[in-house]
Order: structure tokens, then sequence, then C-alpha cells
């Protein structure tokens, strides 16, 4: 019996590749929401804005499930751990027992005076009849989040602003260069970027900046990070510190695995902690994970790899940026480029502005060691 | 095995390109999927249906 909890992106992804790999065994997809699962990155997007019914944002097909074999236990999230029975515990009060289970709980956002955030399907959707319903909103936040509900909400017409403590959006994610052709980018579609300057204070009227400015609204939507979904596990005996704390095969104690958002685990490669918050580690780590469950015992060393689409701008980012960078194709002012970074003479990140594709060909000469990476900041990372 | 692909859910990632090179590619302009092969032979199935479980944007569907 396996047990994945967790029926997001990363959940299904292990269901589906402990499949491919030739499990054949009982298998269970315990599930905190009552949906079947569906995609996060559309959420910010074509899900807020209504470009998508909601069914579009399903990851899979009824008949693609059907043929997973797998057990759906939805609207039950888990609750406790036992390690040593191998058992997770329900809100419900279920016990389900396993010979392997796989962590993927994911992230709860962090919120602030109960003002709406996005994580959830159904956050999306209250988000969408709020801003249909408000003349200006505020958006706090500066990150990849933030700025994609910003450029979503500017685009159904509403008069948004964008706080947060950085100099630019994403600054932390893309270097200060491309952040500020961001920041440009929004300016250009009337985006009111109030950055540099953190925020103090949230209510229903407003913001109230460090600088005493305040910013007037009439929704105030909060995405400045969040955590990991360790709080069940409290009690279980796992190492906790910034998500699950895992060896370099995903393994969080014998018989217990993390994946996805909530696992921090030893990249070998790197030579240190990393923890990804991002769409593509969800199924490329739940492969690696399904392959240690069969018993691969293979380090999981990825290159971190994540995109955004925001307004024109279709940014895609493999490795890790900073400040240094040099632009190998196409060019900053026609807002078309591949830029390459480098620490210590090793190219350590691309990134790619409306050309995917030439960015995804020069992600193959990436090569980070924990030498020329241990000083920058993992992009969508922790 | 038949492959379709939805180019409007396509975010571009490359990923089913990195895996199976001779069934997907992407274009020059906006790195969206190309199909180049909707009916691969034998060899590749493995390959195809991990790439479509590792899209990054759920936008490549299977059925045999």
């Amino acid at each position: 019996m396996t047990l994945i909890v967790g029926a997001s992106a990363a959940g299904l992804a292990t269901a589906e590749a402990l499949r491919r790999k030739g499990y054949t065994g009982p298998l269970t997809i315990l599930g905190a929401e009552p949906h079947l699962p569906y995609d996060r990155p559309p959420l910010s997007k074509q899900v807020l804005s209504g470009t998508w019914e909601p069914a579009r944002a399903q990851l899979r097909s009824a008949e693609a499930l059907a043929a997973l074999d797998a057990t759906f236990v939805l609207g039950d999230p888990a609750v406790h751990l036992d390690v040593t029975e191998r058992a997770v515990h329900t809100a419900s009060g279920r016990v389900l027992k396993a010979d392997n289970i796989v962590l993927a709980t994911g992230l709860r956002p962090r919120t602030l005076r109960g003002q709406p955030t996005l994580r959830t399907l159904d956050d999306a959707l209250a988000l969408r009849s709020d801003l249909l319903n408000c003349s200006r909103a505020v958006v706090v936040g500066d990150g990849v989040l933030g700025a994609e509900i910003a450029a979503t909400a500017r685009q159904m017409g509403v008069a948004v602003t964008l706080a947060g403590p950085q100099q630019a959006p994403m600054a932390l994610q893309l270097g200060p260069v491309v952040a500020g052709l961001l920041a440009e980018l929004h300016t250009s579609q009337g985006v009111d970027l109030r950055l540099g300057a953190a925020v103090t204070e949230v209510d229903d009227h407003g913001v109230l900046l460090e600088t005493g400015e305040v910013l007037p609204a009439d929704l105030v939507v909060v995405a400045f990070g969040s955590a990991p979904a360790t709080d069940w596990l409290q009690n279980s005996g796992l190492v906790l510190g910034n998500g699950i704390v895992c060896d370099s095969r995903c393994r969080a104690a014998d018989g217990i695995w993390a994946v996805g958002d909530v696992a921090r685990w030893h990249h070998e490669t790197l030579g240190r902690l990393v923890r990804l918050e991002n769409r593509t580690n969800a199924t490329e780590q739940a492969i690696a994970v399904a392959g240690n469950v069969l018993g691969a015992d293979q380090p999981y060393t990825p290159v971190p790899y994540f995109w955004t689409d925001q307004f024109d701008a279709k940014i895609h980012v493999h490795g890790f940026v900073g400040p240094g960078m040099s632009v190998v194709e196409g060019s900053l002012s026609e807002r078309r480029f591949v830029a390459h970074y480098h620490r210590e003479g090793e190219l350590v990140g691309v990134v790619g502005w409306n050309m995917p594709k030439q960015a995804r060909q020069h992600r193959q000469s990436i090569t980070p060691s924990c030498r020329a990476t241990a000083a920058t900041s993992t992009q969508g990372a922790a | 095995m038949k492959i379709t692909v939805d180019q409007d859910k396509c975010c571009g990632a490359g990923t089913c390109v990195l895996l199976a090179p001779d069934v997907f590619d992407q274009r020059d302009e906006d790195g969206i999927v190309v199909l180049l092969d909707e009916a691969p032979p034998a060899e590749l199935h493995s390959l195809v249906h991990e790439a479509a479980s590792v899209c990054p944007a759920a936008a490549i569907s299977v059925t045999s």
C-alpha cells in the first residue's frame, strides 16, 4: 500500500510515476480540498480573469484518473502522522496505514488581518468576484504571485496598486535589470507601483506603508509568501525546518517521503538543503521520489525552473540569477531576449523574455555547483 | 497511442522536447508546443507518457 498525502500536482505526478515505473499495488491519494487534482498556475491568470472555466484547470480527464487505478479520498485533511506505525489520521477520523507514505501537502499562504489571498481554486473564484466588485485594489506582495495578480486584475479593468519592499517586482527572482523591465511593463499598463517600502498595516480600507503613506483601496489582496503546510506534522517526530527536512533521496524517515513545495531536501550538487516553490519542481521531484520509493536510490539534483506570464511578457527562469547579467540573444529594447547569469566564471542561470524555446536551449549549458551558487538566492526557493 | 496537445494551455517550458525531441518541438516565436508525431512508434511510448505527466501546464493528453 502506498499513501500520497496531497492531491495536487506533486501528489498526482507521484502516483502517475509510480504506475509508470511498474508499481501495481494499492494506491491512495488523500486530499484536503474537495476537488479532483487541479493546476495552480492558471488560478492567478486564466481562472482569475475568467478566460477559463474552472473545470479547464483540472489536471487530468476522468478517463486518465480512472486509468491510474488509485483511490481518491478528498475533502479530508490529514491531521496527524504516526511515523512508527506509518499511519495518517484524518480530520474525519480515518486512519490510513501504508508501507510508503509520500507527503505532498504543499503550502499555506501567509495571511494578514483576514484579507483575501490566493492559493486554492475556491480562493481564485472568490477573489475574482471581489475584483469584479471593487474600484481600487491594492496587491500586497511583489513576488511572482503578487505581480501576476496585479497584471491579471489590471487586464480585468481594475485600478490596481502593487505594494512591496523590493525596488522592482520579482527583483529577487529576476535580478535588478530584468525586474526593472517588468516594473516598466506594469507601469505602462497602468499598474500603480508603490515599491521599496514595507507594508506595516492593512485593513478593509487600504494599506499603510512604513513611510506613513496610506494606499486607499476597497480591496486588499495579500500575496507575500507562503509557509510549508507542516503544522499537522509538529508532533510526528519528523525533522521540520522551513519544510520537511529530507535526505538527498527526498526521504524524511523510513518509508516516509516528501515531494513538491513542502519538501526541503539535500541537493547533492549544491551541497545544501533546498526547497523549491515552483510548478515544474512538483512533477520532476515526483518522478525522483516515485523511483526512490521503488528502490532506485537516486539523488534528486534539479536545475530550478519557473515561468510567469504577465501582460504580453512570457518570462522563463532557469537556474540561479543575480545582479550580473549579459544578453546573449535578442535585445532588451525589443523586449525579446535571452540573458545569461554568471558566478565565479560559471553559467548559473538563464532568463528568457518572450523567448521560451531559446531560453530552454541555453538551459543545457547551466552547471550550477555549490561553489558558484552558494551566495545566490535560489529563485522561487527558500 | 494517440497524442493531443493543447496549445492554449502550453506554457512553453519545453519539458516535453527535452524528453522526446522526436515527438515534440516548440515554435521559435513563442515557445508553444508543436506535435511532430501524433502516433509515435512503441519504443517512444514510455517517454511520451512521462512527457504528458511532467508537462507543467498539463497540455499533453495521451490515449491508447
